[in-house]
């Protein structure tokens, strides 16, 4: 078991002839996942990289039964791709596009709130499921078949952190960015609830950062539902206030969204907080030796 | 992207939200005349900033003669207002809005912010006018009233109504009220805002509602679908290096320490920041060079820290994942080679295409100390500049 995508799942690429979704289509079929169409309008019909291409998300199901999206639509079009995908009954679809504006993201979580699909990102690099799945922009070699569940909200943060329980010989049964956007899909707290009720998972790393509430949301569900091992990493305890730390999501307003506040959360809900961000992978073979 | 106060001001008036009479100048020549052209009694002097807290810093004064507003705008623009939002250096203010002073009754607070938990636009109103909602917040937090914001109907009336009441607003005046909200709420969506803030809004003594100030901060993933801001751009309030790095499309924040980061993410950049300053160090900025950054992008990047005269020292940290590090290590040495380097550099490189990297940067013939992780990074690092 794991959670959210398993060597099972069939994805469909939207945006598969683009630059970005193009070369990693090679990658994801490269590590063994799925891929069974691609989506590009006005090129329905023609093969690309040896996969079938369709001119919508609805033909490529109804044609190869995909059950899963992952998305690599230019920002300005990436909101309608995701409803898209929503429309034509996907069940989970993974948002890889930077740069959605807020309001078509409110519109899209909108769209989303009386359908059955689940959105990863957008701002993510994807989920992975080592040795099975991977749906995403992360390298695949870094990771290894386990028994940790990794979610962050950053990219390469959460490769650092993978790659450090990799070395020290610890494999993940899923890993996933929920991307560093104000509104995503999936927050922390559903995917805590997903590796709570997943055997294979033994123990999760929480990465969050500064920015919004998410991690004192989180914190108040561990405390109540979680008994399995949390190890949490907080990025940006030197960012300056007011600023916009990359993503668009970290950004510390009026005072609110500090690390200071996300790390005494998880603190008082029990959870271990590693100080640096090269101790992850040490900690975490600490706390579930 | 922040707007200013005058700017701001402008595009509500287009959307039936009365401002006081004004305008706004760069030179202070102009004052005199333009006290004139507005003609009241008296007017209120305001510094242009893109930061809060202008009213106990000097920067609101008022004036009752043509000549009393052209001496006060004179001794401000071009100076540095310095404010608790502010750094130590303050902003240079490069315009003053000049208003009529009107007579007010009472002041409240009205904003429109993006509620990340509730994942919509929220309407924030409070009886408090003229304090910092945070304060409101802290301290009397029953006093706050929210109302969500649907995106597709904008607001209702029975919000409206709802927020009258609470307020103790009646008649004529909440009918205002009213207008105001949805003005206000049209103006957010169609302008792609994450934030309007009007603090405060006054309710003057002919019972009419006057924004006195406003703060309007754009989402910039939105700018893509709004020329009509390309004009605010150029007066931003950003440094040459940031602006320099803003057309390179490059995340970057200038810090006060002195070891420059170059970082692949935000996620990871922010950590090499905390793991410098676990470490006893402090980091002189913030800078990502994205997902999959352009030997340009990179190679400008370096040449941004190195032109930073804080800098003792320079780390950089890449996990490549659709980032190559032989790209990274490429663009490194394309930047040494154009600007020179006579400070220490100590590279972590882990990822795509990290052997050929390594290679790029050791047959280079300039000193570069390779890190093995993030810990051994830091610790290089800082003991190069203590």
């Amino acid at each position: 078991m794991s959670i959210l995508i398993n060597k099972d799942t069939r994805v469909v690429c939207q945006g598969i002839t683009g630059h970005a979704g193009s070369f990693h289509t090679e990658r994801m079929i490269e590590y063994g996942t799925k891929l069974v169409a691609g989506v590009t309008p006005g090129k329905g019909g023609t093969m690309h990289q040896g996969i079938p291409v369709f001119d919508n998300v609805l033909d490529a199901v109804t044609k190869t039964g995909a059950n899963a999206s992952v998305i690599y639509v230019p920002a300005p079009f990436a909101a309608d791709a995701i409803m898209e995908a929503a429309e034509a009954g996907i069940e989970l679809a993974v948002c890889i596009t930077e740069g959605i504006p807020t309001l078509d993201m409110v519109k899209v979580k909108k769209y989303l709130s009386n359908r059955k699909t689940r959105l990863i990102g957008p701002n993510c690099p994807g989920v992975i499921t080592p040795g099975a799945c991977k749906i995403g922009i992360m390298p695949g070699y870094i990771h290894k078949p386990g028994n940790v569940g990794v979610v962050s909200r950053s990219g390469t943060l959460t490769y650092e952190a993978v790659w450090q329980l990799t070395q020290r010989g610890l494999g993940q049964s899923t890993c996933l960015g929920i991307g560093g956007d104000p509104i995503g899909g999936t927050n922390f707290v559903d995917i805590l609830r997903l590796f709570q009720a997943d055997r294979e998972t033994h123990a999760m790393v929480l990465i969050g950062e500064i920015g919004g509430s998410a991690e004192e949301e989180a914190a108040e569900v561990i405390k109540q539902e979680i008994t399995k091992p949390v190890i949490g990493f907080i990025a940006g305890r030197t960012a300056p206030q007011g600023k916009r730390m990359g993503h668009a999501g970290a950004i510390i307003t009026g005072g609110k969204g500090t690390a200071m506040s996300k790390i005494s959360a998880l603190k008082n809900a029990g959870i271990t907080v590693v100080d640096s961000p090269a101790d992850i992978g040490e900690t975490v073979v600490r706390v579930i030796k | 992207m922040k707007l200013y106060e005058f700017q701001a001001k402008n595009i509500l008036k287009t959307y039936g939200v009365s401002v006081p009479r004004g305008k706004a100048i760069s030179h202070g020549i102009d004052a005199s005349k333009t006290f004139q052209e507005i003609g009241c009694a008296r007017c209120v002097i305001k510094a242009q900033i893109l930061a809060g807290g202008r009213g106990k810093s000097g920067g609101i004064q008022f004036a009752k003669t043509p000549e009393e507003a052209r001496v006060c705008a004179m001794s401000m623009l071009g100076s540095h207002l310095v404010t608790r939002q502010t750094d130590q250096k303050g902003t240079e203010i490069k315009y003053v809005l000049i208003e009529e002073a009107l007579s007010i009754k009472k002041e409240l607070y009205i904003a429109i912010a993006i509620d990340r938990s509730l994942q919509t636009p929220m309407l924030i109103v409070s009886a408090e006018g003229g304090m910092e909602i945070e304060e409101v917040a802290k301290n009397t937090p029953g006093k706050i009233i929210k109302e969500p914001i649907d995106i597709f109907f904008g607001t209702h009336p029975f919000q409206s109504r709802r927020i009258a009441s609470q307020l103790n607003i009646s008649g004529a005046l909440a009918m205002r009220l009213n207008n105001l909200i949805s003005s206000l709420s049209s103006a957010f969506i169609k302008n792609d805002c994450s934030l309007l803030e009007i603090n405060p809004l006054a309710i003057t003594a002919d019972d009419e509602l006057c924004a006195l100030d406003a703060k309007m901060d754009v989402d910039e993933n939105a700018l893509y679908r709004h020329p009509e801001f390309d004009q605010f751009i150029p007066c931003q309030d950003i440094s040459p290096t940031e602006a320099l790095a803003r057309k390179y499309r490059l995340s970057y924040i200038s810090l006060d320490g002195n070891i420059g980061c170059l970082v692949n993410g935000a996620g990871l950049a922010m950590a090499t920041m905390d793991i410098i300053k676990l470490h006893g160090g402090e980091p002189a900025n913030f800078l990502d060079v994205g997902g999959d950054a352009s030997l340009e992008q990179v190679t400008q990047a370096f040449k941004i820290i190195l032109s930073d005269q804080k800098v003792k020292a320079v780390l950089i940290n890449i996990f490549g994942g659709i980032m190559k590090c032989d790209v990274i290590a490429s663009g490194i040495i394309q930047a040494i080679k154009e600007v020179g380097i006579h400070i220490p550099l100590i590279v972590r490189l882990e990822g795509t295409n990290v052997e050929t990297a390594k290679k790029i940067l050791d047959n280079s013939g300039f000193k570069i100390t390779s890190a093995k992780d993030m810990k051994e990074a830091a610790r290089l690092i800082v003991s190069n500049v203590i």
